[in-house]
This record gives structure tokens, C-alpha cells and sequence, in this order.
């Protein structure tokens, strides 16, 4: 009985598999097409960003309150805040577009948003390592310390974006007030997101609140693994996964309620 | 076969909930074509939408023991920003399929030569309807599900649709709409007419199409 209800699952999870890949294809061509540069603007963009506030800020000398060189800051900072913010403005009205595909029965709501963030997760990583990579190599940044920190902290930034993402992706379908209160809230979250500061430099009243913004650990996290001992970076892990996990849990369900409420075009 | 077991489907709207599904229940076997009349707006492409499982009833349920196909139509399920052969590799991967053959067919039966390499949204309604018909065709189902496909095209793309479907799979189940009566005695076998909600079942065709007829008030005509 249970091996029978796990080659269900397995069957379940190759058609969605599947499907993802098919719709990944299918967004990579519908977004970027086969003009010029084409699919290589999916971490050529996100790069083109995190260069000009890196070049930007190494030229107003950006007060960041810290020893660290502003080209390793803004990498880390900018880098971090294109991967959770990009996700959601891709998910916020992503089911419209698609609607004519859910008339095959294997494409879900889920499936949708999960290519999209496969994807804008893709770019945003590839662009992370190749700018790190470049920096490293003409002596403007240090290898990072301890390279699995670096990545744990990536992962759930990623796994923040992702979940929020998805929340609001579905909740747009409802109400597309969610997409005019995306817009302001997305620039205001960013100078509160742990991008420009590094806790430590802040007053010490202002730090227990700081941490309360889930993104200033992840980042946190990340700058940890990069620069060790060089900083004292403070970061609450417990916490940042617990909102995940209450994030995702609201996004399930909400995902649940659009999937019985669609109707294709 | 296919199971529909006591089916509502409610719209809201902005004068409030409009009942469209009036608990209909029915049974589709292996192999029976069934025919659909209605007026427009009385729900038929609602049920076959159900049917399909890309929507979801209100309250009841509908059981599929056999594969059902993507309602085929004139128009939808697939992308207008994408090439026609951008359409069969994508549902091909969906489907678990090799595209290279499917190409091929579409590439045959459509005709369409290089039309295949434009988007979409460059096609007329007859071209496509033949695009969208042969990738209909590409993935072989139990039943059919089959949404006024005749209501574009020329003379020569019927009688191809109707070769595929009524010839070459003549043993599978089918589920047809339209407002061509004729076409529905032809290939039907059994006859049922959607009005205000209910669904009432007929063997007889005549039987059905006087209902009809006077549910569209054309008793005198």
C-alpha cells in the first residue's frame, strides 16, 4: 500500500516536473525571445543593476558604517535584494497571461509560479556568482570565508521571495489592489531591507526592531559567509525560517482557493 | 467512461450569483458520442469545460475513468506570442511526447509551410483553426471533447477534421457542441439540449431538435 501510494507520488512528480520544464521553455522564449542577446538577458540585466548601484555607490561613497570595501557591500546588498523582489513582481497577475494553458488538465496555478521562480531565482544566482567571480579575479573582492554560509543565506532569501512571491501572486487574482500596493511597498521595503546597512552599525534601540524585517537576516547571513570575522553580523535564523514556513503555508492555501475558482478564458 | 454526478456551477456576477449547471448528471461510455444543443449563453461550453477538468464544479462531481481530452476549439490553450511550432513542442512536452514526429504531422496537415515559424497572433481564424485542430490531433485520447470546431475553415479543412475524427477514431468517446444541427445528427448518437440551467436527454433526434427549435422560438420559421 505504501509502495503503491509512493509510485503515486513519483508519477505525480514526473508529469509536474514535466510541465515545469515545458513552461520554463515556454517563458524563457515568451520573455526574452530569440532576438539579439535573448535568453542571456536573464542574468545579463540583473548584472547590468547590481554594476551601476556598485559603480554609484563607490562614487557617492556610500556611508555604510562599516570597514568592509563598498564593492563587496553593494554586491552582497544589491544582489540579495534583486532575488526577493524580482520574484514577487513576476508572480503578482502571472496567472492571467497564462490562462488559456489551464485548459490542460496537468497545468496548475503552481506550476505557473514555480517556473517563473525557478527562473527569476536562475538569473538572479547566475548573475550573484559571475559578478562575485569577476570581482574576485581582478582583486576588488575577497573569496567569501566560508562559501556554504553564503549559500544558506541565498537559499532563504530565495525561499523568502519564493513563498511571498506566491502569496501575493494569488492573492492578485483576487484583487489587483495587491498590484498597485506592490509597487510602493517594493521601493520603500528596499532601503529597510539590509542592502545599504549592516545591523551592527545601527543605534542598538533600532536593532532588535531591524531584525524583525526578515530580508536584513538573510542578508545578514549572506555578508556573514563573505566576510567572517571582518564584521560582526547579527541575524536570527529561527526566525527568518519561521516566517518563511508561515509564509508558505498562507501561499498554499491561497493557491488552493485560485485553483478552485478559475476559469479559463 | 465518464461519470457527472449531480453538477452546479454558479458565476458571480455583478447583479449577484447566476446559476449556469442546474445539478445535471450523466453518463458518458466508451465509445457513445454524445450531442449537445443550446442556445448561446445556456451553458455548453461551461459543462464541457468541466467536463475537461480545467475548471472545477461549484458542488458535485465528475469521475473520469478514461483519458478526456483539452476542449478542442477554434481558438484556446494555446499562446499567441508563441510560433505555431513553439505551441506543438510545448504541448508535446506536456504530454510526454516526441515533438520531432509531431512536426511533422502538424507541419502536413495543416499546410501552413512557413506560417509555423510566426507567432500566433499573425494567423487568420482559418489558419488557426487548422493549427490548433492538428495539434488536437497529436495526442491521442479516450474521448474528445469537441467545441464548434467546424465553425471556421474552408470546405477541404472540415472534411480533413472530419476524416481524423469520425474515420480514424470512430472508436473513441465523443462530446460535441454546435450550432449546426446537422453536423450533431451526423455524428452523434445520442442527444441532450441545455436550457435555462437543466440538461434534458434524448435518443431520438427529431425529438430534440423540435425542442430546440422552440426553446429558440423557431417553431414557425
Amino acid at each position: 500500500m505504501a509502495f503503491q501510494q509512493l509510485t503515486e507520488i513519483g508519477k505525480s512528480a514526473s508529469v509536474q516536473w514535466r510541465v515545469i520544464y515545458a513552461l520554463l521553455l515556454r517563458e524563457i522564449l515568451t520573455r526574452y525571445g530569440r532576438h539579439n542577446i535573448g535568453f542571456l538577458w536573464l542574468f545579463v540585466e540583473p548584472m547590468l543593476f547590481t554594476t551601476g548601484v556598485t559603480v554609484l555607490w563607490t562614487l557617492t561613497q556610500a556611508v555604510h558604517g562599516s570597514s568592509l570595501p563598498i564593492v563587496a557591500f553593494a554586491i552582497t546588498g544589491y544582489s540579495s535584494v534583486l532575488l526577493w523582489r524580482n520574484m514577487p513582481s513576476r508572480c503578482i497577475g502571472a496567472i492571467d497571461p497564462n490562462l488559456a494553458l489551464m485548459y490542460h488538465r496537468n497545468v496548475q496555478t503552481i506550476d505557473i509560479f514555480l517556473a517563473r521562480l525557478l527562473l527569476e531565482i536562475g538569473g538572479a544566482t547566475i548573475s550573484f556568482i559571475t559578478l562575485s567571480v569577476f570581482y574576485i579575479y581582478i582583486g576588488w573582492l575577497e573569496p567569501p570565508e566560508d562559501i556554504l554560509v553564503v549559500a544558506e543565506g541565498w537559499i532563504l532569501i530565495a525561499w523568502f521571495g519564493a513563498s511571498l512571491a506566491m502569496l501575493l501572486g494569488s492573492l492578485s487574482e483576487k484583487s489587483e489592489i495587491v498590484e498597485r500596493l506592490w509597487h510602493p511597498a517594493s521601493y520603500l521595503l528596499f532601503p529597510l531591507s539590509g542592502a545599504a546597512f549592516m545591523v551592527d552599525a545601527l543605534p542598538a534601540a533600532a536593532q532588535k526592531y531591524a531584525l524583525y524585517i526578515p530580508m536584513v537576516n538573510g542578508v545578514e547571513i549572506v555578508r556573514d559567509g563573505y566576510f567572517g570575522d571582518h564584521i560582526n553580523a547579527r541575524y536570527d535564523i529561527a526566525y527568518l525560517i519561521g516566517f518563511c514556513v508561515t509564509l508558505t503555508v498562507l501561499a498554499l492555501a491561497q493557491i488552493a482557493v485560485v485553483n478552485r475558482e478559475i476559469t479559463p478564458e | 467512461m465518464i461519470q457527472v454526478d449531480h453538477v452546479n456551477k454558479v458565476y458571480p456576477t455583478r447583479s449577484g450569483d447566476r446559476l449556469i449547471l442546474n445539478d445535471i448528471s450523466f453518463c458518458l461510455e466508451r465509445g457513445e458520442k454524445l450531442g449537445i444543443l443550446g442556445r448561446n449563453g445556456a451553458g455548453k461550453s461551461t459543462l464541457i469545460r468541466l467536463v475537461s477538468g480545467a475548471e472545477r464544479p461549484t458542488s458535485g462531481n465528475i469521475l473520469r475513468t478514461m483519458s478526456v481530452s483539452w476542449p478542442l476549439a477554434f481558438g484556446g490553450a494555446f499562446q499567441n506570442s508563441l510560433t505555431g511550432l513553439d505551441n506543438v513542442r510545448f504541448i508535446s512536452r506536456i504530454y510526454k511526447q516526441d515533438y520531432k514526429d509531431n512536426i511533422r504531422f502538424v507541419e502536413e496537415f495543416t499546410e501552413l509551410g512557413q506560417y509555423l515559424r510566426e507567432p500566433l497572433r499573425a494567423y487568420s481564424q482559418g489558419m488557426r483553426a487548422r493549427l490548433a485542430f492538428a495539434i488536437s490531433m497529436i495526442i491521442e485520447f479516450d474521448c474528445y471533447l469537441i467545441d464548434e470546431i467546424a465553425a471556421v475553415g474552408d470546405a477541404k479543412f472540415h472534411e480533413k477534421c472530419a476524416s481524423e475524427l469520425f474515420d480514424k477514431r470512430n472508436d473513441r468517446s465523443m462530446l460535441i457542441i454546435s450550432h449546426d444541427t446537422g453536423y450533431i445528427k451526423d455524428h452523434c448518437s445520442r442527444f441532450a439540449i441545455l436550457d435555462a440551467g437543466n440538461m434534458s436527454f434524448y435518443e431520438n433526434f427529431d425529438e430534440a431538435l423540435h425542442q430546440h427549435n422552440s426553446n429558440l422560438d423557431l417553431n414557425n420559421v
